[in-house]
């Protein structure tokens, strides 16, 4: 053995005997009598493990972000127009790029194509039975719409539209939601976020526990809860389960 | 909807067929039961599974050089993650679903967990890996993996599910087995670091309240995430189940937000922006809202409610004997410890506590189990979670009554499935 194994093996008895032994060590040490005599509590005060020594909460990793970094990375537009690059665009120049980039999933018009996201349209559709929940007739902000373009479109070839055209296809997409009426309409840093969408007021917060508070119950039935239960609905009448062609949608 | 009984067998045989159940009993539905029945009563003839030398009992196996990383056993191989086409789009922006119905205990096996992607699976070096910090902090800074891996780490076991688990069934019963209904979860333990020991390396401003979580993936997944959680119980992970991230888990390193909608569990994580409201971003506006009966939609649903499922027997885990049998299932609860699960066998008419075996922990599946004896009547079989805080998992209709069925998220209503006489179960709604 090596002076330094043998120098870590010594450690590892130590670390050992130390922590699941800590009370035999302190009765070996102190004495069968002094530890019979006295009680253990006593016993363990006077023979303290050692701890290891804290970590600082600054640890002293990482280094700071240079401010070309930081701006090569932080893309992303909040509702009040904080991080909307500089620049502007319009629904007729969009439009060319929309067809160019776009319209083969999302339709000329957004309209959507297959099971693509459908983009425009089903205002006044959120209380039917089959809501249409578009840009126009869903999205509480316009800012979102630049956001998610910017971050994740096209699908399959992301970040690779200039500020500029971002804008443009913004202008075109509200423009196909009637949230724009201008074509030449030139919508920048400055106007984004004033854009006020037409569902913009149809969000609450999460208001379960208020709302569903009934479902918190100390006492829920046991015996004799219903009347005997009737099949009403079956998954294989329905006749979706993988393989399946048609069914319905989720987000 | 077709009800014409010859599309329904049909259906139900390519199922069973698909999900690699043996086809030999189930083809001749009740003929099954008895036919095994009375194998187990019979002693007369010996078993060559005994009297016979087996191939494995003579020759040699494979050296310890053949399998460097195992696989399960090739009898086991439709223990798979299975997709749903009609879902969506694209592959790529799609889910697939853990087969819930063949595991056991509490702790996914990495290769099944469900995979959920938008811009498919970033396959990342992690010496090009960075993490930033900056916004309201007193210094913005950038990790690479070796220096997150020289902080002090944390082990964690906890479920992650979808907030669209379940979600095909809010108009009622359509996929016919666990996997399909409530598959779009995992339960893994992971090990990282606090996402307060990363935050007090930048130190965070007084008037922080949200950060921005994003991706380094090609959808570039970002989402606000509330301080207070954050500093709460939130993990930043590079691992899970002992190893390194799965690629498609968030390689090299995700978030991990105990209790909260997977969507919020950014992977591939690269940077969190400190500030002071919601980005507002399109997976909490467009996506991760829930339509209410009136028009309008809840935002920032984030926790998932208590919940459970019987895994065994479930449509693609039929009984296939009479007498003594073992009912399995999972439970789950986004607000803390599964407290109770109660199981029915007549369509919630009378409850009986089922047995929780194995680790009760904070935010985690939890495994119960019902030994019984069955004698070939038919089942509505469910069962209910009651977790800490005395909530009790709701029916189906009663989450309908109060949210109508276009909600698409959270529905964490109680399961029916039908056990006929021949040992076929079916996902079933019941009034």
């Amino acid at each position: 053995m090596s002076k330094s194994l043998k120098a870590l093996a010594g450690l590892a008895a130590v670390a050992v005997l130390a922590l699941p032994l800590a009370q035999a060590t302190a009765e070996h040490k102190a004495g069968h009598k002094v530890a019979k005599a006295s009680a253990n509590a006593t016993v363990k005060e006077q023979v303290a493990v050692p701890a290891w020594p804290q970590a600082p909460a600054q640890l002293g990793l990482g280094r700071v972000a240079l401010p070309e970094e930081i701006a090569a990375w932080d893309i992303d537009v909040r509702p009040d127009g904080q991080g909307l690059p500089p620049g502007h665009g319009t629904a007729k120049e969009g439009d060319a790029l929309f067809q160019e980039k776009c319209s083969t999933c999302h339709g000329e018009f957004g309209e959507g194509v297959g099971r693509y996201p459908v983009l425009s349209g089903g205002q006044g559709t959120l209380k039917a039975d089959r809501p249409d929940k578009t840009i126009g007739s869903y999205w509480p902000d316009a800012t979102t719409v630049y956001d998610y373009v910017r971050h994740a479109m096209p699908f399959g070839n992301a970040r690779s539209l200039s500020n500029d055209e971002i804008y443009a296809l913004t202008a075109y997409l509200l423009n196909m939601n009637d949230v724009i009426k201008d074509q030449d309409f030139e919508l920048n840093q400055d106007n984004l976020a004033k854009v006020k969408m037409p569902n913009a007021d149809g969000f609450y917060e999460d208001d379960r526990e208020t709302a569903e508070k009934a479902f918190w119950n100390k006492n829920p039935c046991m015996k004799d809860c219903r009347p005997a239960p009737k099949v009403t609905g079956r998954a294989i009448a329905v006749d979706v389960t993988p393989d399946e062609k048609a069914g319905p949608k989720v987000d | 909807m077709s009800q014409k009984p010859t599309s329904d067998v049909l259906n139900r045989r390519r199922f069973l067929g698909a999900a690699g159940l043996s086809a030999a009993g189930l083809a001749g539905g009740g003929a099954m039961l008895p036919s095994l029945a009375a194998k187990a009563g019979e002693a007369a003839k010996p078993d060559p599974a005994i009297t016979e030398i087996q191939d494995w009992n003579r020759y040699l196996g494979d050296g310890v050089d053949k399998r460097p990383y195992g696989m399960p056993s090739k009898f086991e191989k439709d223990v798979i993650r299975r997709d749903v086409s009609w879902l969506t789009a694209s592959p790529e922006s799609s889910v697939n679903f853990t087969p819930l119905h063949a595991l056991d205990g509490i702790i996914t096996p990495s290769g099944v967990c469900f995979e959920r992607h938008h811009g498919g699976v970033a396959e990342i070096d992690p010496a090009m890996h960075r993490l930033m910090i900056h916004g309201l902090v007193e210094k913005p800074l950038v990790f690479t993996m070796d220096d997150i891996k020289r902080m002090p780490r944390v082990n964690k076991i906890y479920f992650l599910e979808c907030a669209a688990n379940s979600g095909m069934e809010w108009r009622g019963a359509q996929l016919n087995g666990c996997q399909f209904t409530h598959g779009m979860i995992h339960n893994v333990m992971y090990t990282g670091v606090t996402l307060k020991t990363l935050l007090e390396q930048a130190g965070v401003k007084p008037n922080a309240k949200w950060l921005l979580l994003e991706g380094a993936d090609s959808a570039g997944m970002d989402r606000s995430l509330p301080l207070e959680k954050a500093l709460d119980d939130v993990m930043i992970a590079y691992a899970m189940n002992g190893e390194a991230l799965r690629p498609e888990n968030g390689y090299p390193l995700r978030a991990v937000i105990p209790g909260w909608q997977g969507n919020l569990w950014v992977k591939w994580l690269r940077r969190i922006e400190v500030g002071d409201m919601p980005w507002q971003t399109r997976e909490e506006t467009s996506k991760y809202t829930d339509l209410m009966p009136d028009g309008r939609a809840r935002k920032h649903t984030f926790v998932m409610d208590a919940k459970s499922v019987i895994t065994s027997p479930s449509p693609q885990a039929p009984l296939k004997f009479k007498g003594r049998n073992v009912l399995t299932g999972i439970a789950w609860s986004g607000r803390g410890t599964v407290k109770r699960v109660d199981v029915s066998m007549d369509g919630g008419r009378n409850w009986y506590e089922a047995r929780i075996d194995g680790p009760v922990l904070n935010k985690s599946i939890v495994r119960f189990y019902v030994d019984f004896d069955w004698n070939g009547e038919e089942l509505m079989l469910q069962s209910r979670a009651i977790d800490e805080t005395g909530y009790v998992q709701p029916t189906k209709a009663e989450l309908r009554k109060i949210r109508g069925v276009n909600s698409v998220y959270h529905n964490n209503g109680i399961q029916t499935w039908l056990v006929h006489p021949d040992g076929v179960t079916e996902n079933v709604e019941i009034a």
